[in-house]
């Protein structure tokens, strides 16, 4: 589904620049969902704003759904890739309601029907239908990213990007939110990929996962790997035992 | 966990309902919120007042005059303030009151349409330059800055002397020195809104430039700019007066007030009246409007900051 | 048993806001002594208030009330302007979360560092200097000299945080507040500035209060823990036996967490009782009633 090849990303010009991400390959098989982990600065929130379109510049190839990601991808791209950002507040529009939070991507697309789908993917994250017409700052940090999710599933994807979904949220909402991603996984057959810096929160939702180290591809492992702490490369050694309670 | 109490019948109650039932409640529930708030604030509420008053005014000038604002009668000329004439008479013999309530009218004229002409250009040139960066915006903040260089008063002299004096060469001589500040209070806001989640998110449901500007932009700058716009009516109203007391204003017969300040200077030393009141209104305008800012801004910042 | 360093009883703090007044802390009550104590809770616990509220920081529209509220055996409600500004800083201190926002961005680290000396008269002149190189290297930064001439801007998450903690331990205070110190940083540093916490709290024998969201955090690194729900503590509890804790929001806590070693299709959500606002707590394994 997805399939990354020596991705280069660089920030900045000549003696400034920073190569926030190098010779970056991995593979996600459809239905799979994958973890990419690491510290502040490993640069893999940056492979995830190449993916759903966001970092226009970039070296190597992409592949999603068997076609080749573009510079500057057609508007129908975006109804296969979405993403749910990490902080539930910022990633809403203060002044738009629930509902024109919702139904501003199917207006850019064309859908019609708007009513219907606005409910059903409300359903789909199990919010209250009567929080509709609420505001952002009317609603909990959980109630905000599910709205996040529901946006992002609206356009019925392939893939969901999640770049740390639950960093800011408290512990006893962070297990709703995980179980919710869990069940939307399995019920549609959706692709992730998902972004952490916290290892349990990955071992939970993915299969396999990767570690990324000053923009590069330290390791790739599987989650049984993970859980034993049985890691080839040293520095992945170092972030699982560092994890640990 | 709250200890708060909810008011359960009313139209207050449907208003702060937790559980709006269109985006309509929604806004009016918002918008009901925000004016409790702004309520509270004892000189903005004098702020709104005076400028209700102005409005208020203007519109019913004709009915409420006491006389023909343009009818001498020049054997009571300069009377002091008194019982017939409650502000007393110009040198003309013509009532003040009522000259002071239809220049009200120009006032408002002037103001409205300096804002109509320059807060969408200022808007649109802000957000625009924010948003794409690069070249445009160096493109279109070098503009702003060639205008934002001359000087309302002699910009105007330069107007009026390619285009001959009025009202309507006025206006536009200080809309177009007014609008370049609004640019630069929208390119602000959209600088920093330009990075927000928010945005991104609208991007990568692949909304294309113009709409993200447009819808998801401009309303969150507007806020600022209406402030902005506030806090310098009491600049545009002065310039106003300015031009009319060079008579590149309104033109005589016509009472505008800064005209009116400018041929009573001449008696100033003795019939007082006839300069001051004018001034007295100018100033009462002003501060209004600045209050009215004021309490604006006190309004929308706390809210932008955590909501 | 030491003589407590802090008591606190009964501690109320509500907020004053456009709607009435909204309580934060009900009716907490504790002793520390030359201990750490963690006090855990999620957003809106009032775990970060009640921090605030020992070093008189809230803002006036909180209304705090309590019927002991003591620092080495001083009325910390009574004091005032002089009094108050004496013991802030310099017999208690506070670290805050993000250096990047509580550090002054404008002014070289070295010289925040050595401003608490000299408001608080420890030491003057080239004392100063030499004081602050000396903590900055307690706190193991490898080159103290770059440091203090350093902007915040300049330091990664870890040293700031370490720089902050060399800030606020330098009047040598008798009590150290910690609001969520790591959870700004990442992983791998987390255990490293914990660690060096723990050493110079040992070390010097102040006390500790650690407020996190972090449950397993706090057990591992504090020796007791109060478990904090809408204002409330729930649970207090020895860090060792965490595991055998007995108030439903605490075993929920417990419970939502994933782990690492253990895989599970769904993880347990934490279903809110209403009963937790005003039912029994628990101290030590004991039922306390409401």
């Amino acid at each position: 589904m997805i399939a990354v090849e020596e991705l280069g990303v660089r920030f900045g010009q000549d003696r400034d620049a920073v190569q926030a991400v190098e010779g970056v390959s991995f593979r996600v098989a459809e239905g799979e969902s994958f973890g990419l982990v690491g510290e502040s600065g490993c640069g893999k929130s940056t492979v995830l704003r190449v993916l759903c379109g966001l970092q226009r510049e970039w070296r190597g190839r992409v592949e999603i759904a068997g076609a080749a990601l573009s510079r500057r991808p057609p508007r129908g791209f975006f109804r296969g890739v979405q993403m749910v950002f990490q902080d539930p507040y910022g990633s809403l529009h203060p002044r738009f309601t629930v509902d024109a939070t919702l139904a501003e991507p199917l207006a850019i697309h064309g859908l019609g029907d708007r009513r219907r789908r606005v409910e059903r993917v409300l359903e789909a994250v199990g919010l209250d239908p009567a929080f509709r017409y609420r505001f952002p700052h009317q609603l909990s940090g959980g109630q905000r990213q599910r709205v996040a999710v529901a946006r992002a599933l609206i356009l019925e994807p392939r893939v969901l990007l999640l770049d740390e979904p639950t960093s800011a949220l408290d512990v006893s909402v962070q297990a709703e939110i995980l179980n919710l991603l869990s069940t939307l996984r399995s019920e549609r057959g959706l692709t992730f990929l998902l972004v952490s810096h916290d290892l349990a929160v990955v071992s939970h939702l993915c299969s396999r996962l990767a570690v990324m180290r000053a923009g590069r591809l330290v390791e790739q492992l599987p989650v049984e790997t993970l859980r034993s702490g049985a890691a080839a490369e040293p520095y992945s050694r170092e972030l699982i035992e560092a994890s640990r309670g | 966990m709250s200890g708060v109490t909810l008011p359960t019948a009313g139209w207050r109650a449907w208003l702060l309902s937790e559980r709006p039932g269109s985006a309509l409640q929604a806004r009016l529930g918002q918008g009901w919120l925000a004016w409790v708030a702004f309520r509270r604030n004892r000189l903005a509420m004098l702020g709104l007042g005076l400028v209700l008053l102005l409005l208020l005014v203007a519109a019913l000038a004709p009915w409420i005059s006491p006389y023909d604002p343009n009818l001498q009668n020049l054997r009571l000329r300069l009377q002091p303030p008194g019982a017939d004439h409650w502000l007393g008479t110009d040198e003309l013999g013509r009532d003040i009151l009522s000259r002071i309530l239809h220049g009200a009218r120009i006032t408002l004229y002037i103001v409205t349409l300096v804002v109509v002409i320059a807060a969408p250009v200022g808007l649109l040139v802000g957000t625009l330059a924010g948003y794409f960066g690069g070249w445009v915006d160096a493109t279109l903040m070098r503009l702003t800055d060639i205008f934002l260089a001359f000087p309302r008063l002699i910009l105007a002299l330069a107007f009026v002397a390619a285009l001959g004096p009025g009202i309507d060469n006025a206006v536009i001589a200080i809309a177009i020195t007014a609008w370049p500040a609004y640019a630069r209070v929208a390119r602000a806001e959209t600088l920093t809104l330009r990075g927000a989640d928010f945005i991104a998110a609208v991007r990568i449901q692949g909304a294309g430039p113009l709409r993200i500007v447009g819808r998801h932009i401009m309303p969150l700058c507007l806020p600022s700019v209406i402030v902005r716009i506030t806090l310098d009516m009491a600049g545009i109203i002065l310039t106003a007066a300015g031009l009319g007391f060079l008579g590149l204003g309104a033109q005589p017969p016509a009472p505008e007030w800064g005209a009116m300040i400018s041929t009573g200077r001449a008696y100033l030393l003795d019939q007082w009246w006839v300069a001051t009141i004018p001034g007295i209104a100018i100033c009462l305008v002003s501060l209004g409007f600045n209050l009215l800012g004021d309490g604006l801004r006190d309004l929308l910042d706390p809210k932008r900051r955590g909501g | 048993m030491s003589a407590p360093l802090l008591e606190v009883e009964g501690l109320d703090v509500a907020f004053a806001g456009p709607r009435g007044l909204v309580p934060a802390v009900r009716g907490v009550s504790f002793t520390l002594g030359r201990e750490k104590l963690g006090i855990v809770g999620e957003s809106g616990s009032g775990k970060s208030t009640i921090g605030r509220a020992v070093l008189r920081l809230l803002p006036e529209t909180a209304r705090v009330s309590a019927q002991i509220l003591a620092f080495e055996g001083e009325d910390l409600l009574a004091l005032q302007g002089r009094a108050l500004r004496r013991l802030r800083g310099r017999r208690i201190t506070m670290v805050m979360q993000d250096p990047r926002f509580s550090l002054n961005p404008v002014m070289p680290v070295g010289e925040q560092i050595a401003e608490t000396l000299r408001v608080h008269r420890v030491a003057r002149g080239a004392a100063v200097r030499a004081k602050v190189l000396e903590i900055l290297e307690a706190v193991q930064i490898r080159d103290p000299e770059r440091v203090y001439r350093a902007y915040p801007h300049e330091l990664s998450g870890g040293m700031g945080q370490r720089a902050m903690i060399a800030m606020m331990l330098i009047a040598d205070p008798a009590l150290l507040i910690a609001d969520e110190p790591t959870s700004a940083l990442d992983v791998t540093v987390r255990r490293q500035v914990l660690a060096i916490l723990d050493d110079l709290v040992s070390r010097r024998g102040m006390g500790l209060i650690l407020i996190s969201h972090d449950l397993n955090l706090v057990a591992s690194f504090c020796d007791r823990v109060l478990i904090l729900y809408a204002g409330r503590v729930v649970e207090e509890i020895r860090a060792r036996d965490l595991q055998h804790c007995r108030h439903p929001y605490s075993r929920g806590l417990l419970a939502s967490l994933p782990r690492l070693e253990r895989p599970s299709a769904s993880l347990p959500t934490l279903q809110r009782d209403p009963d937790w606002l005003n039912g029994p707590v628990y101290r030590f394994g004991e039922e306390v009633p409401a």
